[in-house]
């Protein structure tokens, strides 16, 4: 009789109190917590966009000082970067995701990932301390030698938390790969695998190459600072060009870090939404290895103007128009998956539709920056800015909230408010291209980037990026209202609410601890529709 | 109305228009396809039951050939043009009037041939070839003119040339566009643009000191290189007479062509690179000599090149070495 009254136990009720969730193994508990830390520098870099983007409101400085306006960009920059755009979707959907949709009880190594996520908050705390105790002036690209002896700032906590952040990046990413081989359900395939896997298996591949190099660079920039080593400084025989090789070696793979997750969202965004299989299944597939191989050998198109030899400069010209092809390989396709498709309006596509055309415009920007003779006049302006911007805000972000919004049934087991999510996926799009084009304009005209203080003919564009960012600033803030809201006022959701195939919807919502009450065996490939269907239960 | 687009003030800014205009209709074109594309088939295939489901199309491989190859095939275009136009941009013609930079936080220092210096203002005739031998003092800068669409990084360590050839009198920004500490946005300067004849008045409105090379060789002295560098090819450091510009033996059995940055090495860090019969027994002079006192004596280095060679009538005693048409000092 109690079992008839109680609710069904899930992952949310199995255990309560503090210590069940700071303990937890379960990798969906430690989503939640990822969720909540990267939510709360997603706000902290926000609300210092905010402040940038007040003061470049008027061409003088004088909303703050010059060494404020230095302080607020880098750490929007930190903080975005490394603790929201990197972690973000890997951390909390892959997390949550991988498992179940691969039709496992956990991630291959449980404790490994609470570890990766209590070593994501050191590394915080470490930065954290940093903006407290005065802040770091050096970018978020810490070039030398201007970080190592010229910036009088929290150089070193900020290195070190960046140093200690990227080792949960390489856990996570090692505990996914492993996954991802050893543990996936009888029948599940790789061909049957849906193709959010394959996006997170790319980025695992970077991230555990990729960050060790990143760690070692900002290392010698601490050594440097503290020890005086000179391997960055002329006088001594060592280059400042150095620090960027080794630094752009691993973060221009992590931009791929921060866009091919939110590819692989995008992917079963538009098959639910359209109630088809992707089309070009394997195309999409090896775009996100080929996009994870040829992200480690285009590094040099960040120093075209750096002092690189010309037929160096030439290599990494080719190499990145490479890269573009896979990404448009992937728009295609996503495009052509419309075609004949059963095409939903409801707020997951809507920020797939959103992410297609914005990361299009972010693409296709892309090749500016790859011509040689082009990126010359438009690299460190604001056409830079306005370009990774449409890549990791109007690309990384969308698909991060686009996914938050179409697995939020599951992860919660309630309905968010349709009417309002449509408005504020409306709001987010027409804010965020009010904010960043503008700014491809001003950057053409040669406005430099990180300028605390502009030319007056500057002034009108970057007014109408001012106030499209007050309009994104409002979009972010009612999803982060309205999801909590539905926490406890939602709708139920059912296990299927958007009558999607895959292994995630044949669990209840919220899913138990163990996932599936059975191991599931698969004999169907991905995006099979028409599914079972089991619609809404209200 | 503000400005939407810069000016056009040098012969480099209209190539790389072009190109520009070239990418923004491929962008234009696929950005429009894309979305027009998504728009339709959002509302041609809109879902009208609420279980109704899309057809089973799985791909098809001519599509996916197409669309792999011909943007493939639209990129490489992009390649080979851009890549032109920046060999063009990165070799400097060889007939140029130079001028030697030098940033620090947060200035400009320019420093004519003749003599002249100028602090965040620099003075250049319309229609020549005007190349600028760039350095730093502390930090990584970028000297970036937009209405030229030159660029580049200003390095500490290193001499980074920068050509452009100017077509429109007037005045342009110039921006320090590498991030570079506290005052980054106030380094900023202007580039003055004159008519050849306005340039060569202004050029003569004074230059105290003498010409560059002149203050090197003052400085030569007073730092007592002359007592090894002798031209009599009997001291203990290399002759530096008609040096400049040749391929020159090491001890280490490689060579080296004397450029602006191997005059430097040899100035700060002797050792480096020994010419071949001498010991490494010059003195380092790191620290002693400022950025600027270093361009001097390069300069110096530079007009001893031809010395010998020519007949003393050819050239003025500290004129304008071979490759270089240098305004003759008033």
């Amino acid at each position: 009789m109690a079992t008839l009254l109680s609710p069904p136990r899930h992952y949310l009720n199995d255990g309560y109190g503090i210590k069940s969730w700071l303990l937890t193994r379960d990798h969906k508990r430690i989503a939640l917590l990822y969720l909540a830390s990267v939510t709360v520098f997603f706000f902290i870099g926000g609300a210092m966009a905010v402040l940038i983007r007040l003061e470049l409101a008027t061409p003088v400085g004088d909303l703050v000082s010059d060494e404020t306006y230095n302080k607020l960009f880098t750490m929007h920059g930190v903080a975005m970067i490394f603790f929201f755009l990197i972690p973000a979707i890997p951390s909390v959907l892959g997390n949550f995701l991988i498992p179940i949709m691969i039709g496992a009880k956990d991630l291959a190594f449980p404790r490994l990932n609470l570890l990766s996520w209590y070593i994501y908050v050191v590394g915080g705390l470490f930065s954290l301390y940093a903006m407290i105790a005065g802040g770091v002036d050096t970018g978020w690209t810490f070039y030398t030698p201007f970080s190592t002896v010229s910036s009088t700032t929290q150089v070193v906590p900020t290195a070190l938390g960046i140093f200690v952040v990227g080792f949960s990046g390489i856990l996570t990413g090692l505990n996914f790969i492993v996954t991802i081989h050893r543990m996936r359900a009888p029948g599940m395939t790789w061909f049957r695998l849906p193709l959010f896997v394959w996006s997170s298996y790319a980025t695992s591949l970077i991230n555990v190459l990729g960050t060790p190099v990143v760690a070692i660079t900002i290392l010698l920039v601490a050594a440097e600072r503290v020890l005086h080593f000179g391997f960055f400084d002329p006088s001594v025989g060592g280059d400042p060009v150095l620090f960027q090789h080794l630094f752009w070696f691993y973060s221009h793979p992590a931009v791929y870090i921060m866009i091919l997750p939110a590819m692989g969202v995008i992917s079963e965004l538009v098959a639910a939404g359209c109630r088809k299989p992707v089309f070009g299944y394997t195309f999409v597939a090896f775009a996100s290895l080929a996009i994870a191989v040829l992200g480690f050998l285009v590094w040099g198109h960040h120093m075209f103007v750096a002092g690189e030899s010309v037929y160096s400069a030439m290599i990494f010209s080719v190499l990145s128009f490479l890269v573009a092809i896979p990404s448009a390989v992937k728009v295609f396709n996503w495009t052509a998956t419309m075609y004949k498709g059963s095409v939903s309006w409801e707020t997951p596509m809507l920020y797939a539709y959103g992410f297609i055309g914005l990361f299009t415009i972010g693409g296709l920007t892309g090749l500016f920056l790859a011509a040689i003779a082009v990126d010359v006049h438009v690299t460190d302006t604001y056409f830079i800015v306005a370009h990774f911007h449409y890549i990791m805000v109007g690309g990384t972000i969308m698909g991060y909230l686009g996914g938050l919004h179409y697995w939020w049934p599951k992860i919660s087991g309630r309905l968010y408010h349709e009417g309002l999510a449509k408005i504020a996926a409306w709001i987010i799009f027409i804010g965020f291209n009010l904010t960043f084009f503008p700014q491809f304009v001003v950057g053409y005209l040669g406005m430099p980037r990180r300028y605390h203080a502009y030319p007056p003919e500057f002034q009108v564009l970057n007014v109408l990026s001012s106030a499209g960012a007050s309009i994104l600033g409002v979009g972010y803030l009612l999803p982060m209202a309205y999801l909590i809201w539905s926490l406890r006022y939602g709708r139920i959701a059912g296990s299927n609410p958007w009558g999607a195939v895959g292994l995630e919807w044949t669990t209840t919502s919220p899913p138990p601890t163990e996932n599936f009450a059975q191991t599931p065996v698969v004999t169907w490939d991905a995006y099979e529709y028409p599914a079972p269907v089991e619609t809404h239960v209200a | 109305m503000p400005p939407l687009f810069p000016e056009r003030a040098s012969t480099m800014a209209y190539r790389v228009d072009n190109l520009y205009f070239f990418l923004l209709a491929i962008t234009a074109f696929f950005a429009l396809l894309i979305a027009g594309l998504i728009v339709f088939f959002a509302v041609r295939y809109r879902r009208r039951a609420p279980d109704a489901v899309g057809e089973r199309i799985h791909g098809n491989l001519v599509l996916e050939l197409a669309w792999t190859g011909i943007p493939l095939v639209i990129v490489m275009v992009i390649f080979v043009w851009s890549t032109s136009v920046y060999f063009a941009m990165a070799k400097a013609p060889d007939e140029t009037l130079n001028i030697y930079v030098v940033g620090k936080q947060w200035m400009w220092k320019f420093q004519h041939l003749d003599g002249q210096r100028e602090i965040n203002e620099l003075h250049v005739p319309v229609g020549r070839d005007v190349r600028l031998i760039t350095t730093s003092e502390d930090v990584i800068h970028d000297f970036f003119v937009p209405a030229f669409r030159v660029k580049a990084d200003v390095i500490p360590g290193r001499y980074v040339s920068i050509w452009f050839h100017p077509t429109k009198p007037g005045r342009y920004h110039l921006f320090c566009a590498e991030y570079c500490g506290t005052r980054h946005s106030g380094m900023t300067g202007e580039i003055v643009v004159m008519d050849p004849s306005e340039f060569q008045a202004w050029m003569s409105g004074g230059a105290p000191e003498g010409s560059l090379a002149s203050t090197g060789a003052k400085l030569f002295a007073d730092l007592a290189c002359n007592t090894c560098h002798r031209p009599d090819a009997q001291g203990r450091g290399p002759v530096l007479d008609g040096l400049f510009g040749r391929s020159q033996a090491l001890q280490s059995g490689e060579t080296v062509t004397v450029d602006e940055a191997y005059v430097r090495e040899s100035i700060l860090n002797p050792a480096a690179k020994v010419v071949a019969g001498f010991q490494p027994i010059m003195p380092t002079f790191q620290g002693l000599v400022s950025e600027e006192q270093l361009l001097a004596l390069v300069e110096y280095v530079k007009s001893l090149a031809t010395q010998p060679q020519q007949p003393p009538t050819a050239r003025p005693a500290n004129g304008p070495a071979p490759g270089e048409n240098t305004p003759v000092k008033k």
